[in-house]
């Protein structure tokens, strides 16, 4: 569960950071009158979407940290091979990595209010991720002809099942940029459409930061920090 | 002492919480069925729980007539027995206690108590609502499935959970009960998310985290919680479905079944066990925490006393929050794990009962010369500090590797578990009912009935449990149909499972004098006015009872104090509620409001 552990001391810190700027050590019986206002106490200035994406995110890091921990786990067994990666995986990388530039730029374009940059700015990054679902596909596909069954080769079922629970949140992601999308049709750039793009790109940045760790881990780079952790397990 | 000093209170300028658009429901449907406003999801939440717990009742109900009249009842079967252990289980922790705490009361009391209007994200809210009772009616199918629900008991370990000796395992029981499970979590995620987000976003202004009533501290980080928690959930049901479905080897190791060779191989029961107690650990507290919220909150009202040791119980919640997500193996001392890990497992674990031990002093503290109404609600949270100090003692015994190894798997820990998630977490929930009841219809429930309720509940719930760490002791173990004739297995112990069983048989009968009690005070209650307990917090100080879409009148209540202001000296009542700005003048905002 090293992989999960980490990644809840991460929150615990970020939550902690925030905790601790909260004035936790205050004596709420003693304040009565506007004492308790202080500085920072109030509700977080910030639209709630994007507090709301932020946690949204802490739910997803918690999922796949929770994967990569099974398949940590799963690795010590004596049938455990690396996978070899379809080649196509590179390529799909790549578009990922397109795709999340796109939508910075799109960010970029909604705060200096350019319309026509922007909407061509979620185009590209749509366009490229759609490219990335369908070289997954094709990576599934070269693999299923390689003959690595489901049976055969633990590393093939993290794989599938890895980049498919990826795959459809980059589905997911799909829908809330085509909403965006159609908002961006409309005359100008909206608080609403500004918001929206940012979402999305975060959303991006985020999902790409996960594909990395993904394919780091499926192509074995990660064995030895797997080795290490376990070292300081036993 | 200088921050003690209230200032001047015309400073503070009107609400400056800006004013959310909120959705106004145009026909009958979008009113009460498809409804976007958090207090009617939170019926919906509550009734659908309530329902669905019902059935978990009634399940318990012909376990108990198996344990205590072995041989008597031809229908339960074996296999009709795992099946309903299973079910049982697994309704009450997870449809029940967790929809009803966090989907029910959290739904109700959180905007409410912060002074919000509604949730943040109210569409998302009303999805989560639909997504659970999705997962319920998934649920409910299994029962009607051929070869019925799942009897992989509630902890759904593999390999048994999917092989054909298991009822619903090679039939659709298990893959309905992971297909609900998920749901339920997408659906939670969705509830979780708001729960969360409201707290942060939409405080009314004044309303600090350290002003908050100790029921939305406990709700908000019980859903944090259970946000982090839910996935290791997930992600073990996945895998089991791939394994199932697929004829991957996540956790099936290499197997002979009916002297046929399965396909499986290499896979890692244990692994499982972890993602499981990942979960299923924070879940026990996901459900304690709401708890513990909220009969803090009832205790001072009734005791009418500020709470004993307000930061101590805010660190404690989160602190317990905390640590809960690093003692899970403590359920897995019999799965042969390492020594040094059992010992790390077994600290964490004994650490865990200081914060909670100092929740438990301070709401004894707070009764301490308090000015103690006996009230249902009342009677129902001293109720739990009984039996939460009864299980959290034995939770002692089992965190303990060498004294946990025998105990394992025997009716004592069954005995734990139900006084300390069962029993105690219920008698919150009865007397936040009680509590609660009032602002949401406008009526008391009846007081007659709800002694009866109080009396039979309580005292039954010992006569079940107690006898039964005994059974446990003396070394039967958990889920077995029946005894057999094994030595140690005496005629007196026959008939203490007796005894066990028609106590149990009343209590459920109490169970439906409440239920009565709902409905029928719905109609003839004594009308309760406002805010009946002379409470403190926002929830009592609305316009209207029960409250209206929006919550609060023209303007948002401003805060000006904690939540316990209770008996306050000079005081010109023995309450100051929280958005009372004595000794000065309401502001010229809030007086014309
Ligand atoms: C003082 C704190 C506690 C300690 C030290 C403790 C310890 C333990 C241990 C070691 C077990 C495993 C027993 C075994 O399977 O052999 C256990 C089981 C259990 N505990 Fe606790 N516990 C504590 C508090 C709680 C609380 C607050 C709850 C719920 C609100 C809870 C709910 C459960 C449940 C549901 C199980 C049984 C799960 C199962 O095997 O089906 N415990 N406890
Ligand atoms: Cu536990």
């Amino acid at each position: 569960m090293i992989a999960a552990l980490i990644f809840l001391a991460i929150v615990v810190a970020i939550a902690g950071w925030w905790l601790s700027r909260q004035r936790l050590f205050s004596k709420p019986w003693l304040e009565t009158g506007n004492a308790g206002l202080a500085p920072g106490t109030e509700a977080i200035n910030q639209p709630a979407s994007k507090v709301g994406l932020g946690v949204f995110l802490a739910v997803v890091g918690a999922l796949f940290a929770l994967f990569f921990s099974a398949y940590f786990m799963r690795m010590e067994f004596p049938d455990w091979r690396t996978l070899a990666m379809p080649r196509i995986v590179w390529f799909n990388t790549g578009a990922l990595v397109l795709s999340s530039i796109a939508l910075q730029m799109a960010v970029v374009a909604a705060r200096r209010g350019r319309l026509q940059a922007l909407r061509q700015d979620l185009l590209a990054g749509a366009a490229a991720a759609v490219i990335f679902l369908v070289g997954q596909v094709l990576a599934w596909r070269a693999l299923a002809e390689l003959g690595y069954f489901a049976t055969s080769n633990p590393a093939y079922s993290f794989f599938v099942l890895i980049t498919g629970v990826h795959g459809l949140h980059m589905i997911g992601g799909l829908i809330a940029l085509a909403r965006t999308a159609v908002q961006s049709a409309g005359g100008e750039v909206t608080e609403r459409l500004r918001t929206g793009t940012e979402l999305c790109a975060t959303y991006w940045h985020f999902m790409l930061l996960v594909w990395v760790i993904i394919v780091a881990l499926l192509a074995g780079w990660l064995n030895e920090f797997a080795d290490i952790c376990r070292q300081l397990l036993v | 002492m200088a921050d003690a000093t209230p200032q001047a209170v015309d400073n503070i300028p009107p609400a400056e919480v800006p004013e959310v658009e909120l959705y106004h429901p145009k026909s009958w449907w979008t009113k009460y069925v498809f409804s976007q406003d958090a207090k009617v999801i939170a019926i919906q939440y509550s009734g659908t729980a309530i329902a669905i717990g019902l059935v978990a009742l009634v399940l318990s109900w012909l376990i108990r007539l198996q344990l205590g009249f072995p041989g008597t009842f031809d229908f339960i079967t074996p296999e009709a027995y795992y099946q309903f252990i299973t079910m049982h289980g697994m309704i009450m922790v997870v449809y029940l206690l967790t929809a009803l705490f966090l989907g029910g009361f959290g739904n109700y009391l959180i905007p409410l108590m912060v002074g919000a209007r509604d949730m943040v994200f109210p569409y998302v809210n009303m999805l989560s609502f639909w997504v659970y009772l999705l997962a319920v009616l998934v649920l409910v199918a299994s029962f009607f499935a051929p070869g019925g629900p799942t009897g992989a008991g509630w902890t759904l370990y593999p390999p048994q959970a999917i092989t054909s000796g298991t009822p619903g395992g090679q039939q659709a029981g298990i893959l309905l009960m992971l297909a609900s499970l998920m749901l339920f979590i997408v659906g939670f995620t969705m509830g979780g998310l708001n729960y969360v987000v409201t707290v942060l976003q939409a405080r009314t202004r004044g309303m600090t985290l350290m002003r908050m009533p100790l029921t939305v501290w406990g709700i908000f980080t019980a859903t944090v919680m259970a946000l982090l928690a839910f996935p290791a959930l997930f992600v073990a049901c996945v895998m089991m479905l791939f394994d199932r479905l697929l004829g991957t080897s996540f956790f099936m190791p290499a197997l002979v079944e009916f002297g046929e060779q399965l396909e499986y191989g290499g896979g890692s029961p244990i692994l499982f066990q972890h993602l499981f107690w990942f979960f299923g650990h924070p879940e026990v507290y996901i459900v304690a925490l709401p708890a513990f919220g909220i009969v803090s909150d009832l205790i001072s009202t009734h005791a009418r006393k500020n709470i004993f040791g307000y930061r101590m119980m805010v660190w404690a919640i989160v602190g317990i929050g905390a640590l809960s997500f690093i003692v899970w193996a403590h359920h897995m001392y019999v799965s042969g794990m390492d020594p040094y890990f059992g010992f790390f497992f077994a600290t964490t674990t004994l650490i865990i009962a200081v914060p909670t031990a100092i929740k438990v002093y301070n709401w004894v503290l707070t009764l301490w010369r308090g000015d103690i109404h006996l009230s249902l609600p009342m009677l129902f949270a001293i109720g739990f500090i009984v039996t939460f100090v009864n299980g959290g003692l034995t939770g002692l015994f089992l965190g303990n590797v060498v004294v946990d190894v025998p105990l394992s798997d025997t009716m004592f820990v069954v005995a734990h578990f139900h006084m300390v998630m069962g029993v105690a977490p219920i008698m919150v929930i009865f007397g936040a009912i009680y509590h609660w009841y009032p602002k949401m219809t406008g009526r008391m429930l009846n007081e007659a009935m709800g002694q009866f309720h109080f009396w039979v509940t309580f005292v039954g719930a010992y006569a079940i449990f107690f006898p039964m760490h005994y059974v446990g002791l003396v070394g039967v173990p958990r889920r077995y149909h029946e005894l057999g004739d094994a030595t140690f297995v005496t005629d007196s112990l026959h008939s203490l499972n007796a005894f066990i069983s028609v106590a149990a048989l009343i209590v459920g009968f109490a169970q439906v004098v409440f239920m009565f009690n709902l409905f029928w005070s719905l109609r003839y209650g004594k009308e309760s006015g406002g805010n009946p307990w002379r409470a403190t917090t926002l929830e009592w100080q609305t316009p209207e009872t029960p409250p209206i879409h929006g919550n609060f009148g023209k303007d948002l209540p401003i805060v000006y104090r904690w939540a316990y202001d209770y008996s306050v000296p000079d005081a010109p009542d023995d309450y100051l509620a929280q958005n009372d700005p004595w000794p000065q003048k309401a502001p010229a905002s809030e007086a014309a409001s």
